[in-house]
C-alpha cells in the first residue's frame, strides 16, 4: 500500500491541515476555538513526523524516533489543552468573556 | 591667681543690669540692693586683682596680667580675642572705679527718694518713678567702664566706650520725660534734660567717629588691635612702613591724633567741652559717675592706654604729644576761667572737671605720665566727693543756684565738712589728695620746661604758666563756691528753712570718700613716690619708655611752696571778694562789675551759639551756627539724595524693568516654545506609535507569522536562485 | 500502477478530503460546540492517516487521547463558558482577511517547497510488530525524555488545578 502513495500526498495534507489550524488560531474570536486551531496544527505536524518515519527511516522497527516524537507531541498537546482551557475558564470567570479581542489588558 | 578671673569683674554689674531690667524693675528697693551687690562683688574681685598686682610691683609693667582666651571672631589666619589686660595703671583704675562707684550707688539709694510738701502741709517722701531703671542704667554704666579698664584690645575697649556713650545719654536725659506723679520736675527741666542728653550724645559721637577712624587705620597699618601685640616694637614700627598719608604727616601722628579726638570729645576738652556743663541736667549721682569714675576718666584712660603710641610718635618726630599738651593746657585755664562766672553749684564743678582733665592731658602731653595718671586717680575721689556733697546740698535745699544759698554750714555740718575737704583737695592744699598730684604735675612741668638738660621747651613753659594760672583760678572759684554756699547769711530764707542735714546713707559715702581724699595723696609724695615706682618705673606694656625720675631735691621743695602759695593766693582772693563781705540777699555777684567780660564768661564765650547747641533755662534749645550749617548741609544732601541719586536709581530700575519684560517675552515665546515643542512632538509620535500595542494576542501572532514568512521567503529566494 | 495502488490512492484522497473538510468545519463553524464536534471528526481522520502509515499504536493513542480526553475536555470547556454557544455576530475577528492572505501565501510556499525538495526515501517495509519495539525504545533509548514528559504532565495537572480553582 505504502508504495502506491507518494510522500508528497501526506506532506501536502499536513501542510493544508496546518494552514487551516493556523487560520483558526489567528482569526477566531472564541478562545476555545483558538485552542482548537492549535490542536489542528499539532496534528498536522504529527502527520509529518509519522510520514517521515515511515518513508525515511532505514529500519522502521529499530528506529522509532518519529513515533516517539509524535507520542511526546500528543502528550504535550494534552498538557497544553489542559492549561489553556483552565486559563480560558479562569478568564471567563473574572471577565465574563472568552472573546480574545476583549482580553486586551496590555492595550495602550 | 585672682588675675585669671579678671574677666568676671565687669560681669557682675552687667548681670545686675540684666536682672533689674528683666526681672525686678517693679521692685525699687530690691533693684537698688541688687545693683549695690553687683558693685560690691566687682569691687571684691577688683581688689583681689589689685592686691595681686601690687604684690607683683614694678614687675607688672613688664609682664602685665594678660589673657585673651575667648576667640571672638577670626579674620584671615589670625583671630580677635576677648580678654583682659591689667598693667599697673589698669590695676590702679580697678581700685578706683568700683570704690567710687560703690559710694555713688549707696548714695543714690537715698538720693533718688524725693521729698516734697503735700497738700496737707506734711512732707512726703517717695521714690523716683523710674527708680529701678536708674539703678539698672548706672549698673550698666559701671560694668562697661570696668570692661573698658580691663580690655585687652582696642575693639573691646571701643565697645565698652560706646555702651558708656549710650548710658550717659540715657542718664543725662533721665528726667527728660515726666510722669504724673513727678512734682519735683517742671516742664523746663524736662526740656533741658532732653536737649542736654542729645547734645552730650551727639558731641561725643564726633569723637567716637574720629576714634573709630583711628582704630581702623591702626588696624590697617599695624595689623592687630591687641594692646600687647600692638605695642611690641615690631607692631609700632609697622606703622612707619608705606607712604605717609597726607604730606609730611606720618601714620603714627595721624592715628594718635584721631584717637586723641575720641578723648577730646569723651573727656570734654576744648573745643568739644560744650556738652559737659549741660550734662548737669542729670541726677547728681550721674554727674558724679560721669565726672569721676567713668565717662571722662575713660577718655583720659584711652590716652594712657595708647601712651606708647604717643611716645613712639614723638620719638619718631611726630607732634601728637605736643597737641595733647597744648589742648590740655589751654582747656585747663579756659575752663577754669569759665568756672568763675557760674552760679549753678554743679556747673562750677563741671567746669572744674573740664579744667582738671586738661591738667591731666597737659601732664601726659609733656611726658609726665605718672603725674597725669596719679591725678586721674586722686581727682576721681575728690570730684566724686564734691559732686555728692553738692548733690546733698541741692537735695536738702531744693535749688542749684548758689546765690540763693548761704550760711548752710550751720544747718548741715557733716556735709559742709566733707565738701570742705573735697574743695581743699581741688584747690591743692596740703595734705589732701589734690595737693600731691597737682604739685607733681607742676613740678614736672617746671622741671621739663625750665630746668631740662636738653634746654628750655617753650611749649612746656606755656603749659606750666597755663597750669599755674589755672591752679590760682581754681582756688579762686572753689573758694567762691565755698563762701557763697556755706558762709555768710542765708540769702533766701525759704530755701534755708527747707535745708536739713543729710540722712545717714548720704553722709556715710561722703565720709568714706573724704577719708580717701585725705589719705590717697600719700601714695605718691615727693618724699616717698610709691605710685611712681609702681606705675612708672619700667614704662608701659611692651615698650619701655624712658622716664626721668628724680629724687626729692630743691626743685621739688620749691615747687611745693609755689603750688601752695598759688592755692592760698587764690583762696585769699576768694575770701577777699566773697568771704570778707558776704554777698547779701538780692545783691549781684561782685564779678558782674567786670561788665562785658563777666557776660562773656557767664555765656561761656558764646561757643554754644557759635558752633554748639544752646540750651536755655526754660528748656528751649537753639542750634549754633555750625550746627545750623550742618543742618542746611544735611537738608541739601537729602534733597540731592531724593532727586538726583534716587532719580538715577529709579532710572536704572526702570531700564531694568523694560529689559526684564523683553527678556520675559523672549523666554515665553521662544525658549518655552522650543522646550514645549520638543515635548509635544515626542508626545505626538509616541501617541501614534503606541497604538501598535493593541493588547490583542492574535495581532501579535499574526505579525509573528508574517515575520517568520518574510524570513522564510528570503531564505527560499536565496536557495533557489 | 495496479488496481490496488489506484484503490489505495482513492482511499487516501477520500480520507484526506474528509479530514480537511472536518478541519475547515472546525475553523469556520459559528457554533463552537459544532466546531468541537468537527474537531473530533478531524482527529478520527488523522488516526486513519496514521493507520495508512502503518503506525497502528499511534492511531490508537490518537483516538484515546485526542478523542477520549482532549475533545471531551474542550466540550466541557465549551459548555462551561455557556452564552458563547449561540453567537449573533461573527465568530471571525477583524484581521481575518490579513490572516487568510498570509496563510495563503504560506500554503503556496509550503506546497512549492514540498514539490521541489527531493525527499530521501528508503522505502523499507515495516516487517513485524512495532508496538513491543516502541515500548523497548521508550524505556531504554528515550527513558530520560519519557520521564521528563511524565514530570511535565504532573506539573500541568497541578497548574491546571490551581489556575481553574475559584
Amino acid at each position: 500500500m505504502i508504495n502506491d502513495i507518494p510522500l508528497n500526498y501526506f506532506l501536502s495534507l499536513a501542510a493544508a491541515l496546518f494552514c487551516i489550524g493556523l487560520f483558526g488560531s489567528l482569526a477566531r474570536k472564541n478562545a476555545i476555538a483558538v485552542l482548537m486551531g492549535i490542536e489542528l496544527m499539532l496534528n498536522a505536524v504529527n502527520i509529518n513526523l509519522v510520514a517521515f518515519w515511515r518513508y525515511g527511516s532505514p529500519d522502521p522497527i529499530l528506529n522509532q524516533a518519529g513515533i516517539v516524537f509524535a507520542l511526546f507531541v500528543i502528550t504535550l498537546a494534552a498538557a497544553e489543552a489542559a492549561i489553556g482551557l483552565a486559563l480560558v475558564i479562569a478568564i471567563y470567570r473574572s471577565r465574563d468573556t472568552v472573546n480574545v479581542e476583549e482580553i486586551n489588558l496590555l492595550k495602550w | 591667681m585672682v588675675q585669671n578671673f579678671t574677666l568676671l569683674i565687669p560681669l557682675f554689674p552687667l548681670l545686675a543690669f540684666a536682672i533689674i531690667a528683666l526681672l525686678t524693675r517693679s521692685r525699687n528697693r530690691l533693684s537698688a540692693w541688687i545693683a549695690i551687690l553687683g558693685v560690691i562683688l566687682a569691687l571684691a574681685l577688683s581688689l583681689g586683682v589689685f592686691l595681686e598686682a601690687l604684690a607683683e610691683g614694678a614687675e607688672l609693667a613688664v609682664n602685665p596680667f594678660y589673657g585673651a582666651p575667648i576667640v571672638w571672631y577670626p579674620y584671615g589666619t589670625a583671630t580677635v580675642n576677648f580678654g583682659w589686660l591689667v598693667d599697673p595703671m589698669g590695676s590702679a583704675m580697678l581700685f578706683m572705679v568700683p570704690t567710687v562707684c560703690l559710694m555713688i550707688f549707696i548714695y543714690s539709694v537715698a538720693y533718688m527718694r524725693h521729698s516734697h510738701t503735700g497738700k496737707d502741709g506734711h512732707t512726703i517722701h517717695e521714690d523716683d518713678p523710674r527708680y529701678a531703671r536708674f539703678f539698672a542704667l548706672i549698673s550698666l554704666f559701671t560694668g562697661s567702664m570696668l570692661l573698658l579698664v580691663i580690655s585687652s584690645n582696642l575693639l573691646q575697649f571701643f565697645i565698652a566706650w560706646e555702651i558708656m556713650g549710650f548710658c550717659s545719654y540715657a542718664l543725662i536725659g533721665f528726667w527728660s520725660f515726666r510722669g504724673l506723679k513727678e512734682h519735683h520736675i517742671d516742664d523746663a527741666q524736662v526740656g533741658r534734660a532732653r536737649a542736654a542728653s542729645i547734645k552730650a550724645f551727639l558731641t561725643t559721637r564726633v569723637g567716637d567717629v574720629l576714634l573709630m577712624t583711628g582704630m581702623i587705620l591702626l588696624f590697617i597699618t599695624v595689623g592687630t588691635l591687641d594692646f600687647t601685640q600692638m605695642f611690641s616694637p615690631d607692631g609700632l614700627n609697622n606703622m612707619l612702613l608705606g607712604e605717609p598719608p597726607i604730606g609730611a604727616l606720618q601714620w603714627p601722628t595721624l592715628i594718635a591724633l584721631l584717637i586723641f579726638g575720641g578723648t577730646v570729645a569723651k573727656s570734654a576738652q576744648f573745643p568739644l567741652h560744650i556738652w559737659l556743663p549741660d550734662a548737669m541736667e542729670g541726677p547728681t549721682p550721674v554727674s558724679a559717675l560721669i565726672h569721676a569714675a567713668t565717662m571722662v576718666s575713660a577718655g583720659i584712660f584711652l590716652v594712657i592706654r595708647m601712651y606708647p603710641l604717643f611716645v613712639f610718635d614723638s620719638q619718631t618726630g611726630g607732634f601728637s604729644m605736643q597737641t595733647v599738651a597744648l589742648i590740655g593746657g589751654f582747656t585747663a585755664i579756659f575752663a577754669a576761667v569759665l568756672g568763675l562766672a557760674q552760679n549753678d553749684i554743679k556747673r562750677v564743678l563741671a567746669f572744674s572737671t573740664v579744667s582738671q582733665l586738661g591738667y591731666m592731658l597737659a601732664a601726659l602731653g609733656i611726658g609726665a605720665f605718672v603725674a597725669g595718671s596719679f591725678h586721674l586717680i586722686t581727682h576721681a575721689f575728690f570730684k566724686a566727693l564734691l559732686f555728692l556733697a553738692a548733690g546733698a546740698v541741692i537735695h536738702a535745699v531744693g535749688t542749684n543756684d548758689m546765690l540763693k544759698m548761704g550760711g548752710l554750714w550751720r544747718k548741715m555740718p557733716i556735709t559742709f565738712l566733707t565738701f570742705l575737704i573735697g574743695a581743699l583737695a581741688l584747690m591743692g592744699i596740703f595734705p589732701f589728695a589734690g595737693f600731691w598730684s597737682k604739685d607733681e604735675i607742676l613740678l614736672e612741668a617746671l622741671r621739663l620746661g625750665f630746668f631740662s638738660e636738653s634746654g628750655a621747651a617753650p611749649l612746656v613753659q606755656f603749659v606750666f604758666i597755663s597750669l599755674a594760672t589755672a591752679a590760682f583760678i581754681t582756688a579762686l572759684y572753689t573758694g567762691r563756691q565755698l563762701f557763697l554756699t556755706f558762709f555768710g547769711k542765708p540769702r533766701d530764707q525759704h530755701f534755708y528753712d527747707h535745708a536739713h542735714e543729710s540722712p545717714v546713707t548720704i553722709w556715710v559715702p561722703l565720709a568714706i570718700l573724704a577719708l580717701f581724699t585725705t589719705v590717697i595723696g600719700f601714695w605718691n609724695t615727693p618724699f616717698a613716690p610709691a605710685f611712681t615706682g609702681y606705675v612708672g618705673e619700667a614704662g608701659l606694656v611692651g615698650l619701655p619708655v624712658p622716664f626721668e625720675h628724680h629724687a626729692f631735691d630743691q626743685l621739688a621743695l620749691i615747687s611745693i611752696f609755689v603750688s601752695l602759695g598759688i592755692a592760698f593766693g587764690g583762696l585769699f582772693v576768694a575770701y577777699f571778694i566773697y568771704g570778707f563781705r558776704p554777698v547779701g540777699a538780692g545783691q549781684p555777684d561782685p564779678l558782674e562789675r567786670l561788665g562785658i567780660i563777666y557776660r562773656a564768661l557767664a555765656s561761656k564765650f558764646w561757643l554754644d551759639e557759635l558752633y554748639g547747641y544752646k540750651i536755655n533755662l526754660d528748656g528751649t534749645a537753639r542750634a549754633g551756627l555750625l550746627v545750623r550749617f550742618v543742618g542746611l548741609l544735611s537738608r541739601f544732601s537729602y534733597w540731592f539724595d531724593r532727586t538726583i541719586v534716587d532719580g538715577l536709581v529709579n532710572l536704572v530700575g526702570w531700564f531694568g524693568r523694560i529689559m526684564a519684560r523683553l527678556w520675559g517675552w523672549f523666554d515665553k515665546h521662544v525658549i518655552d516654545a522650543i522646550v514645549n515643542g520638543s515635548g509635544s512632538v515626542t508626545g505626538e509620535i509616541a501617541g501614534w506609535w503606541r497604538t501598535m500595542q493593541t493588547g490583542n494576542v492574535q495581532n501579535y501572532a499574526l505579525i509573528a507569522v508574517a515575520g517568520a514568512m518574510a524570513f522564510a521567503i528570503l531564505f527560499l529566494l536565496r536557495s533557489f536562485t | 500502477m495496479d488496481l490496488f495502488g489506484v484503490i489505495s490512492q482513492l482511499v487516501f484522497l477520500l480520507v484526506a478530503v474528509l479530514t480537511l473538510a472536518a478541519g475547515l468545519a472546525t475553523v469556520l463553524l459559528r457554533n463552537v460546540f459544532h466546531a468541537a464536534l468537527a474537531l473530533v471528526g478531524t482527529f478520527f481522520g488523522v488516526a486513519a492517516i496514521y493507520l495508512m502509515l502503518e503506525a497502528e499504536f499511534l492511531a490508537i493513542v490518537q483516538i484515546l487521547v485526542y478523542v477520549g480526553a482532549i475533545a471531551v475536555l474542550i466540550l466541557f470547556a465549551v459548555m462551561l463558558t455557556r452564552g458563547m454557544m449561540q453567537t449573533e455576530d461573527s465568530n471571525i475577528n477583524s484581521q481575518w482577511a490579513w490572516a487568510a492572505t498570509a496563510i495563503g501565501v504560506l500554503f503556496v510556499g509550503l506546497f512549492i517547497l514540498i514539490l521541489q525538495v527531493p525527499w530521501k526515501i528508503s522505502g523499507q517495509p515495516v516487517v513485524g510488530d512495532t508496538t513491543p519495539a516502541l515500548g523497548t525504545a521508550l524505556l531504554t533509548t528515550y527513558l530520560l525524555p519519557f520521564e521528563v514528559v511524565s514530570v511535565l504532565l504532573l506539573a500541568t495537572l497541578i497548574g491546571a488545578f490551581i489556575i481553574a480553582r475559584e
